[in-house]
């Protein structure tokens, strides 16, 4: 209960349509000239200081997105983008790459700090919630630049590199060149061949063969500067036996225009590695009239290339304008696990369209979709999932467990699952639900003397719990709390 | 005479806990509750009997303050202060409290977390300290025993999966923790079989109280064999339209509902 309290005293203290994360920060910045052409991309590739390869593959990706058009499939809206109206390089001027947290300058921490993220390590036990011996390491990208990575020493005497990506393909080119693009291909799709084209920074995780990252390791991505794009990638190489827990978190100012983010993320895991991946996304959703927001378009891809590997993806989505994100599994190797636990609110004119592919390649394959839609306001919610069966998967298993909780009558909910088996011994379980906050379920909680905000607070506390159960502990009544804020003021 | 007992203090010095004058509520343009007056005095247990679809429910809804009915007229006092229009929140805080006829599911949220919830929410909102655990958990140990609520249930979400009975004897349990001025029960007896209808009848009668009153609504008798009311009342076509003692109910038992709604038709 303390956890619903507090959400509920938090969602208080906040106006309603009041995102506490909106403010700018006031710093200059060195910006590539607007639009995108082969020139801005050699600028991106030369303000990294990149190898030649890295170029090269950057510009094939570049060529190739040229001929590629934008997906419709998906069940949202907006106006044509016009990406020759974008900047798609934007960093503080006092940043010049990753560096010791002394040299950093102080209105980016300010920065962070006041997004409750420190990233000073000795204040960092304190402002976790429920850490009281867990530590957390933080990357912090800021517009097209990670500022600083923290506890990147400590972390390196366990043998676990993490660093910026930008930083890694200077001082581990065979590692990357080795992994990336190897789960999403520079042709894999519109937007993720576009972040291959003009991806700035993002974070870069190898867990060596046997070990286990000694603590959470996170990226906190903000987007600062006004039109431009943040293109994240991410990669994350589990080695035999290896395991990593990481978490990603993601604000931006409020800003009448709306921003595109692009993000890819890659996972490798080898034999009897598991990767964890947790996503909670809270970008700028837009004012209470829909007006701006961020465009979260994103590619995010785990290769269980191992025997019995495991990775698990648990998203928290309660920000931005338009969502549209499939965080997915290939399941290779033989008895691996792919799992896919997701929390989508929409409130006011959020669009999401989220959902995950389970991709059974291997023997004794097995996937589990845990997913759960909440849409108030004027929103639209849509789950889109793909389960497949290769003609070799035999015995895979999935199970798909889709509900979809409405609070009003104006929202919608849909759920879109799809399924492909080639192997007979395949067995696909889905369940599907759809229920509404009743009047008569909110008048019960009133009865016994809660408010209405403290009734959907339970109730929709209640509906996620299974998720929320998914996320690191650290995390998860930061999330909770974020699910209720983001559906304040959705009961009269 | 009449004028004398409509004071708060009666003839025999009772408190008057509620006291309903000329209620009228409609759905639309429907008028459901058509002049009730009702008055129930501190302490004292009144059933409320009447045909299906005389507005039974309703009354006890618009008694806890729910949404969506119009007052067109009249005044609801309790303790001595006009609630028509305080929220259903602030009416459960102080001490009305509803036992429904079909008690609401909640998924996920455990019976324990809704209860404490519950506590606090109202406690708060009389500036009350919220309980400690500990606190909580005795409160919750002794009252459960009572009413053969196990542990096992109190972890299970609201409601979810609960037999009939469960689900009563869990309203009950709420009122219990809740402890409230005025518990209006409605069909608490419909569903249960007798030996859970023993169970959730002691339960009631363990608070009866000098400083509680309630108001048992039922469409049978035999409830009343359990819960011995000091006052019968029969509702019709959305009024009482007659009161008399705990022997009125034994003769609507012999003789049916058919005088009063022949009687509502005319
Ligand atoms: N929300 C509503 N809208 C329209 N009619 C209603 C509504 N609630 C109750 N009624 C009607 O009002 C009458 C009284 O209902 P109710 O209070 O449930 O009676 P009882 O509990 O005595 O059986 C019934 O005819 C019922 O159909
Ligand atoms: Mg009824």
């Amino acid at each position: 209960m303390p956890a619903v309290q507090e959400t509920v005293d938090q969602v208080r203290r906040i106006d309603v349509d009041q995102y506490k994360y909106g403010f700018v920060t006031d710093i200059e910045s060195d910006r590539a000239p607007k639009g995108l052409s082969e020139d801005i991309v050699r600028y991106i590739s030369a303000k990294k200081n990149e190898p030649e390869w890295m170029l090269e593959w950057r510009l094939e990706a570049y060529r190739r997105w040229l001929t590629m058009t934008e997906p419709t499939w998906a069940r949202v809206h907006y106006p044509k983008i016009d990406f020759d109206d974008l900047y798609y390089y934007s960093a503080p001027k006092s940043t010049k790459g990753p560096k010791s947290l002394d040299e950093v300058d102080p209105e980016l921490l300010a920065t962070y700090e006041k997004l409750g993220i420190p990233l000073r390590e000795r204040e960092i036990l304190a402002g976790v919630e429920g850490a009281s011996d867990r530590r957390v390491a933080v990357d912090a990208v800021f517009d097209s630049v990670s500022v600083v990575t923290t506890f990147k020493e400590e972390l390196k005497k366990a043998g676990v590199i993490f660093c910026a990506i930008s930083e890694a393909i200077r001082e581990y080119p065979d590692l990357v060149r080795k992994y990336l693009g190897s789960v999403v291909p520079t042709s894999d799709n519109f937007y993720a061949t576009l972040n291959s084209a003009v991806f700035s920074d993002g974070s870069f995780v190898y867990v060596p063969e046997g070990v286990r990252c000694p603590m959470e390791l996170s990226t906190y991505f903000r987007i600062n500067e006004r039109n431009t794009g943040q293109f994240e990638r991410t990669l994350i190489i589990a080695e035999k036996g290896a395991y990593v827990s990481y978490l990603e978190g993601c604000t931006a100012p409020m800003r009448d225009e709306n921003q595109l983010h692009a993000a890819v993320v890659e996972l490798v895991a080898l034999d009897d590695a598991e990767i964890k991946y947790s996503t909670v996304q809270n970008w700028y959703p837009g004012d209470k009239d829909g007006k701006g927001g961020i465009y979260n378009f994103v590619t995010k891809r785990g290769d269980c290339r191992g025997a019995r590997s495991k990775i698990s993806w648990t998203q928290v989505e309660t920000g931005s304008a338009i969502t549209w994100k499939y965080p997915s599994c290939i399941l290779r190797g033989d008895e691996s696990q792919g799992e896919f636990y997701s929390i989508a609110v929409s409130n006011g004119y959020q669009q999401v369209d989220s959902g995950t592919k389970m991709i059974h390649l291997g023997k004794n394959t097995r996937s589990r979709i845990i997913s759960k839609g909440i849409a108030a306001g004027r929103s639209d919610n849509t789950y889109r999932g793909l389960v497949s069966a290769h003609r070799k998967a035999s015995g895979a298993r999935n199970f798909t467990n889709c509900d979809s909780l409405l609070i009003g009558d104006q929202c919608g909910a849909h759920t879109v699952p799809y399924i492909e088996s080639k192997n007979a011994s395949a067995v696909f379980e889905h369940e599907a639900t759809t229920s509404k906050i009743a009047d008569d379920q909110l008048f019960y909680c009133l009865q016994r003397g809660l408010t209405s905000e403290e009734a959907v607070a339970l109730i929709v506390n209640g509906f996620v719990k299974d998720v929320i159960q998914q996320l690191p502990m650290e995390f998860a009544v930061e999330a909770q709390k974020l699910i209720s804020i983001s559906l304040e003021g959705s009961v009269g | 005479m009449t004028a004398v007992r409509s004071v708060a203090a009666g003839m025999n010095g009772q408190i008057k806990m509620l006291s309903i004058k000329n209620l009228h509520a409609s759905v639309g343009d429907r008028e459901i509750l058509r002049g009730v007056n009702l008055e129930v005095p501190t302490g004292q247990v009144h059933a409320i009997m009447g045909p299906n679809g005389s507005g039974k429910s309703t009354l006890s809804y618009v008694l806890a303050g729910r949404d969506g009915y119009d007052i067109t007229d009249g005044s609801i006092v309790f303790g001595g202060e006009e609630i028509v229009e305080t929220p259903a929140e602030e009416r459960a805080a102080k001490g009305i409290f509803l036992a429904f006829q079909y008690p609401l599911e909640i998924p996920g949220v455990a019976t324990m977390t809704f209860l404490k919830a519950a506590m606090n929410a109202q406690r708060k909102a009389r500036g009350e300290a919220e309980l400690t655990t500990p606190d909580f958990m005795r409160r919750v140990k002794v009252a459960a025993e009572k009413l053969n609520v196990t542990q096992e249930m109190l972890r299970r979400p609201l409601n979810v999966g609960f037999s009939g009975g469960e689900k009563k004897r869990n309203e009950i349990l709420q009122m219990a923790l809740l402890e409230p001025k005025l518990a209006i029960l409605d069909e608490t007896d419909s569903g249960l079989d007798i030996d859970a209808l023993k169970t959730v009848s002691d339960g009631v009668n363990a608070l009866r109280a000098p400083n509680r009153s309630m108001l048992v609504i039922t469409h049978y008798q035999r409830l009343l064999d359990h819960i011995v009311p000091d006052v019968v009342h029969v509702m019709a076509a959305g009024r009482i339209v007659r009161s008399g003692g705990p022997e009125l109910a034994l003769e609507l038992e012999a003789n049916g509902y058919a005088d009063y709604v022949g009687a509502a038709a005319a």
